[in-house]
């Protein structure tokens, strides 16, 4: 009991802004209309939103790596790919029923995984650090990227599943949730957007109290200075090792999520026009803190695209100048600057008040 | 038994030979002080016994055991401790999450807060708790680091250059200090320029030079001692 209750106590700390009932009071504010919405709105655009949602893993996943712990990853799409295929694979050779699904997007996951701790260790225990992390993980992903292209043939399948080359996979089964009678199947609508909201709020919260704790203030230790940390004796390589396979645990489960929503896989989502755009969508709302991520990414999404509705091809322009913006004028992060003003408000007015 | 024991230990860089067969002993519970002229290959020692370079020959025993393959942070779980030249606090988090950092391996929870409590008071750093670390004077940063270094409970602490850049009276501050801790037990390598410093505190001192043991013995012997007089002079005139 007192140990769920220091768990509890870890969703507030030095590493995440917000706390106290006026940021909590919020929170509860904008999850109760997120789970409104649907019954407002139509089915379009509530699958749009869950588009949206679907990204907001794989910029946490940045988040973690790069914000908290100081090593640029530019390759989180590799682990994109690799579960959104593994997801397609399985499902096409076996199917949905008996709940199959569920399980394809857990072992899905959990290759992208596997395939991030045979990465991570040559990568960390080989004391590959700073922009050459950035270097090694971007050729990873770009390399799956070419390798997938290339495999139109009718040779290249697994299984039944044809891995068709440059066009992607697809018609794969969406989520399907076994119930007696009938069978829930979660099209790219109300269904699938609350078992995502689901997710996300799960993994938010999640995120909050991990990097609260004594794991977390490691992070930040190891990114603050890695020497000093290996001194308090800790193994700066394993910790980073681990927050490298957390990451890819959410890049994956984007991935899966993705694949799921659309029905489709296609190699353009390791290239790398996609390994950027995580990269602008964390560094604008703020890397190094989890709430900032998750405003930045929907906000960018949100206005990426109306632009590419509006203004088709200076939407990618856009992005670049608002990268550039964001690194001249608020380095940390254009939410993040905008949450500590508005904290440093809410204390002067208190302070005023009291 | 001694604490720490180097065996002819040498570590080239490329051609320069900057540790160059160095046997020394550490007895348990002495404060030794490592001096010599700049490149006399002071810092490297350190960064052999720490396991951040590995000599290319040679072996270090740690209490008896040989730790000359093991990983640093495998070094300091036997006892190691070490403040940096260049104070290496975590610049970007507060004061105290530094401390936390540096003591949440060992203590948890009430305990925690107390042990933080204790540590802020020792190194009177109370009203800089909130502080982000890079904000602290060079001093502060110094004592801070010396803090985080002494919350390991090591058996062996390592002091480079603890008082750089300090004031005299903050020099003679730290000096207490270090007789504190050696006074409950813990055993105190520095590497130190300050004479006033190694006076204060030093019951051995070694003197090092181009990578060798030069010279050996208490305080008075070493200033006593002609030839290291002319080592420092010579470089003085160089």
């Amino acid at each position: 009991m007192t140990g769920l209750l220091a768990m509890f106590r870890r969703l507030e700390g030095p590493q995440t802004v917000g706390r106290g009932p006026a940021f909590w009071g919020l929170f509860a504010v904008v999850l109760a209309v997120a789970l409104a919405y649907p019954l407002f709105s139509d089915g379009y655009t509530v699958g749009n939103t869950v588009y949206f949602f679907v990204w907001v893993f794989i910029a946490l996943s940045l988040c973690l790596i790069w914000g908290y712990g100081g090593s640029l990853s530019f390759g989180q799409t590799a682990f994109f790919g690799i579960a959104g295929y593994g997801y397609g694979i399985l499902t096409i050779n076996f199917g949905s029923a008996y709940g199959f699904t569920l399980i394809a997007l857990v072992a899905a996951v959990a290759i992208a995984a596997l395939f991030a701790v045979l990465l991570g260790y040559f990568m960390f225990f080989g004391r590959i650090a700073g922009v050459f992390l950035g270097i090694v993980t971007l050729a990873v992903t770009l390399m799956l990227e070419r390798f997938m292209a290339q495999t139109a043939g009718p040779e290249w399948h697994i299984g039944v599943a044809r891995l068709n080359g440059f066009n992607g996979m697809s018609a794969m089964p969406p989520l399907t949730i076994p119930w007696p009678g009938e069978p829930i199947v979660l099209f790219a609508d109300v269904g699938l957007y609350y078992l995502v909201l689901g997710l996300l709020v799960f993994v938010y919260l999640a995120l909050r109290i991990l990097m609260n704790s004594s794991f977390g203030n490691v992070i930040v230790a190891i990114r603050e200075n890695p020497e000093r940390a290996e001194m308090l004796g800790y193994d700066v390589r394993k910790y980073q090792l681990i927050t490298f396979v957390i990451g890819a645990v959410l890049a994956g489960l984007s991935g899966v999520l993705y694949t799921v929503w659309g029905q489709y896989i296609t190699p353009s989502s390791m290239g790398m026009t996609a390994a950027a755009l995580p990269l602008i969508w964390v560094a604008v709302g703020g890397r190094s803190d989890l709430t900032s991520t998750v405003v930045g990414t929907l906000v960018v999404l949100a206005a990426f695209q109306a632009l590419t509705i509006y203004g088709s091809q200076y939407a990618l322009v856009f992005m670049g100048v608002l990268l550039v913006l964001t690194v001249l004028i608020a380095p940390n992060g254009l939410v993040l600057g905008v949450m500590n003003w508005l904290g440093r408000l809410a204390t002067r007015f208190t302070q005023r008040a009291g | 038994m001694s604490l720490l024991e180097l065996r002819e230990l040498n570590k080239h860089f490329g051609g320069l030979h900057v540790t160059n067969g160095v046997n020394l002993t550490l007895n348990p519970g002495e404060i030794h002080c490592l001096i010599g002229p700049n490149g006399a290959g002071k810092s490297t020692l350190f960064r052999l016994i720490l396991g951040e370079h590995h000599p290319g020959s040679g072996d270090i025993l740690f209490a008896g055991e040989n730790i000359t393959t093991l990983k640093s942070f495998a070094r300091i779980h036997r006892g190691l401790s070490v403040k940096f030249q260049v104070p290496g606090v975590f610049k970007g988090l507060s004061v105290r999450q530094n401390l936390e950092i540096a003591l949440q391996s060992r203590h948890r929870g009430v305990e925690l807060e107390a042990e933080i409590g204790r540590l802020l008071d020792f190194l009177g750093l109370e009203s800089e708790q909130a502080q982000t670390a890079g904000n602290l004077s060079h001093g502060q940063k110094q004592w801070l680091e010396i803090g985080m270094a002494i919350s390991l409970k090591p058996r062996l602490l390592l002091l480079d250059e603890p008082t750089a850049g300090m004031s005299p009276e903050e020099t003679h501050m730290t000096g207490e200090m270090v007789q504190r801790l050696n006074a409950d037990g813990m055993t105190v390598l520095a590497i130190e320029h300050d004479m006033a410093f190694v006076r204060q505190v030093a019951q051995r001192v070694t003197v090092l030079h181009l990578g060798q043991v030069f010279a050996q013995g208490s305080i008075d012997e070493i200033v006593a001692d002609e030839r290291v007089a002319a080592i420092y002079l010579g470089q003085a005139h160089a």
